[in-house]
């Protein structure tokens, strides 16, 4: 099952290779893995997408914490929870195609931020299942490139993973 | 107070209480050694090789329970010294390793000795930090001895740069009497409801064992858990770090469990109802097949470790805590119970291990006229009395020790349990033998393990450090040679060398007693003529038995039940027991 690892680290150098290497070294797998500083600027805030048994969970949220660097974790997936992914689309347009491309954008609520004779580029938030969807509505060849940040997340309700 | 980084450094070792630091200088380290030179506060043990370092500091921690200090210079030093600190994190011992490094203007530019050390030293630390003010040094140094001796202990190597001890630049020294880390804050004391429920399954038992591990050792619970294990008047395996956690001649003892656990053990934990496996880690060595592990059994596990808990195998009363605590409560509500172990069946369940214990599963032949390795660590145990610090290097001669050398109290056997380091014992002596200088230490060792680190000869010399190497010289790297024999039709590929030294020459040539010894009969007295020169390092060389093979023997794959036995002496075959 998927899980959204919610950590507060801190930010010291070499934290994130504590967290990758750990992954590596236990074969555990990472999707995706983002990571900045939070509004107090010794910690950063990481959100790591991974799957696998509830055993294997467990093991990896216990791992995490034995980390020296990490200050406290939470899954996300275990309540309910907001999660949102940032996309940057490059795609290809011609006379012809400039309209269905301005329309599909619209529909999932995007936003054309750079615009070329032959390319716009698309900016788009959501989840990451909406974002497979845009980019699956486009014909193969039309998308010149691809930036995704990986999810974030964070947990509904008043409760909030701090200090 | 003003000093320089290099002062400091020395400054945090004397005010943490250290008295042995074991190194090697180099380049990156010069301030550092400088700084050594001024005082005698905090000696020096200057090793051969790195490895030795790690490994003889770590011992010393073993036998101490203190924690050991590494000092070693950038890139080779460091890279050396990794064994040596993997070795201690496998084992969960506390260490402290100060790495020099390439100035901190130069990192990163492939300078000369200049090697990642946090980078390659991640895996198996505890904890690392890279000094990059030496305004932070005394506060590193105080949360480098915090981290490693408190919770599951472990290495914790501090990477100083070289301009972080430059003698012209001096800072104000401080060292902290306490340190707090918002990420850091071990469990110490375990769930009331969880050691309630603990004891009521551990009451209401019909066929209980106790299992113990390193933890115990590390955890200073031997006397709780002997108290515990006495007061229920359960059977108790230990695991190989646990040794000594429990005394090996009492009669509740059925031995070491595991691959090469006893019989009694083995089927002991096989049939067992309920376990209660203290500050052991459910080690591939101890369960064999994971998925035949005790498959009778509820199993409660007291660890400090949350990680270790429910890894390989899923328990069902899951205790975190320091095991000395847990077990000082659990007495208390055993005590205060009205259940009572039930005497009927605690006594069928003893006459079953009774059963068991009459197989004799660790005899061997003692009328052969060779040397039997079993026979020369036999003799060891009389001649010290039960009482010497006995370091191994891995193999057979490990299981040897461990099976026929009875230990009666913690922190007495040292050897590389997790890791398998070859190379470990001769520095692991001098370690101890530096910790206590008047107990006898031996290392029992194989002619293929001491020569990973035979260049240790030489420090003892110096250091007036005099142990008894036991090398049980089967011209074979035996452990390999048996595995070879039982699952590869004997085809022994590179586990034996052509050519062996005369050890009885090097011994001689590092200044130190030989004695080669290829009789039976004489083994009683070379041990007992080795033992009595007291000031001198001695190098006994015992020419053993080619073919002799560990027994018993769980083969990779196979559970508790299914042992390889020795049935005729001599003669290895399968025996159906189960």
């Amino acid at each position: 099952m998927r899980h959204i690892i919610s950590i507060l680290i801190e930010n010291e150098s070499g934290a994130l290779s504590r967290v990758a290497g750990l992954f590596s070294a236990r074969g555990y797998n990472i999707e995706s893995l983002t990571v900045a500083p939070t509004e107090d600027s010794s910690l950063s805030r990481m959100t790591l997408v991974t799957s696998g048994s509830d055993e294997i969970i467990e093991q990896i949220t216990k791992q995490l914490n034995k980390l020296i660097d990490v200050v406290k974790l939470i899954d996300l997936a275990e309540s309910a929870h907001i999660e949102r992914e940032l996309m940057l689309v490059k795609i290809k347009t011609s006379h012809d195609t400039r309209e269905e491309v301005k329309r599909m954008v619209d529909i999932f609520r995007g936003k054309i931020i750079d615009v070329t004779a032959n390319s716009y580029v698309v900016e788009m938030t959501g989840q990451s299942s909406k974002l497979d969807a845009f980019i699956h509505g486009f014909e193969e060849g039309s998308i010149i490139e691809v930036v995704r940040s990986g999810p974030t997340g964070i947990s509904r309700g008043e409760k909030g993973l701090h200090l | 107070m003003e000093l320089s980084g290099g002062h400091i450094l020395v400054q945090c070792l004397k005010d943490e209480g250290v008295e042995f630091v074991f190194g090697y200088p180099g380049g990156s380290v010069l301030h550092i050694y400088d700084a050594i030179f001024h005082q005698d506060e905090v000696k020096h043990i200057l090793v051969r090789h790195e490895q030795a370092a790690a490994h003889a500091a770590d011992a010393y921690a073993r036998a101490t329970g203190k924690p050991g200090v590494v000092l070693v210079t950038s890139g080779p030093g460091a890279t050396n010294a990794v064994t040596g600190i993997a070795t201690a994190y496998m084992d969960s011992i506390p260490m402290v390793i100060i790495s020099g490094q390439v100035p901190s203007p130069v990192i990163g530019s492939d300078a000369f000795q200049e090697v990642d050390t946090v980078g390659i030293t991640r895996p198996c630390v505890k904890h690392n930090f890279l000094v990059k003010d030496v305004n932070d040094l005394a506060e590193t140094m105080k949360k480098a001895f915090y981290v490693a001796t408190t919770g599951r202990p472990g290495p914790v190597l501090v990477d100083v740069p070289k301009d972080m001890t430059d003698p012209n630049i001096k800072v104000p020294y401080k060292y902290p009497k306490k340190i707090s880390m918002r990420s850091y804050n071990p469990v110490v004391s375990g769930h009331k409801g969880q050691i309630k429920r603990a004891v009521d399954m551990l009451l209401t038992a019909q066929r209980p064992m106790i299992y113990s591990g390193g933890g115990v050792i590390l955890g200073e619970a031997h006397k709780e858990l002997t108290e515990l294990t006495q007061l229920l008047g359960y059977p108790i395996t230990n695991t190989l770090m646990g040794l000594g956690g429990y005394p090996a001649t009492d009669k509740q003892f059925v031995g070491m469990l595991g691959m090469h656990g006893t019989y009694e053990a083995n089927m002991a934990m096989h049939e067992s109802d309920v376990i209660l496996a203290v500050g052991a880690r459910f080690d591939d060595r101890v369960t064999g097949k994971l998925a035949e592990f005790c498959p009778y059994a509820k199993i409660i596990h007291i660890d400090v470790d949350p990680a270790s808990i429910s890894k390989t195998v899923k328990v069902d009363v899951p205790i975190v805590g320091e095991v000395k605590p847990v077990l000082e409560q659990m007495i208390e509500l055993i005590k205060d119970s009205k259940t009572k172990p039930s005497k009927s069946a605690l006594e069928s369940w003893w006459q079953l291990i009774g059963s068991w214990r009459d197989v004799h599963c660790l005899d061997y032949d003692r009328t052969s006229s060779v040397i039997k390795p079993q026979y020369v660590v036999e003799q060891l145990y009389q001649v010290t009395g039960g009482e010497a610090f006995v370091t191994s290097d891995v193999g057979q001669h490990q299981m040897y020790a461990a099976q026929y050398y009875h230990f009666d109290k913690p922190r007495r056997w040292i050897n590389s349990g997790g890791l398998g380091t070859m190379g470990f014992g001769l520095p692991a002596a001098i370690g101890v033998k530096l910790a206590f200088p008047e107990a006898n230490v031996a290392c029992i060792t194989g002619e293929a393990s001491i020569q990973m680190c035979i260049q240790e000869l030489s420090t003892a010399l110096q250091y007036n450090a005099p142990v008894k190497i036991i090398n049980l010289n089967n011209r074979y790297m035996g452990m390999v040679r048996q595995w070879q024999e039982f699952s590869y039709q004997s085809r022994y590929s590179q586990s034996y060398m052509d050519t062996i030294p005369d050890f009885v020459k090097l011994a001689e040539a590092y200044g130190h007693v030989g004695m080669l010894i290829e009789k039976p009969e004489d083994v009683r007295g070379a041990l007992e003529e080795a033992f009595a020169l007291k000031d001198r390092t001695v190098f006994l060389d015992f020419i053993t038995d080619r073919t002799e093979n560990v027994y018993p023997m769980i083969e990779a794959g196979k559970g508790h039940h299914d042992m390889k036995l020795r049935v005729a002496p001599g003669t290895p075959v399968d025996r159906e027991l189960s």
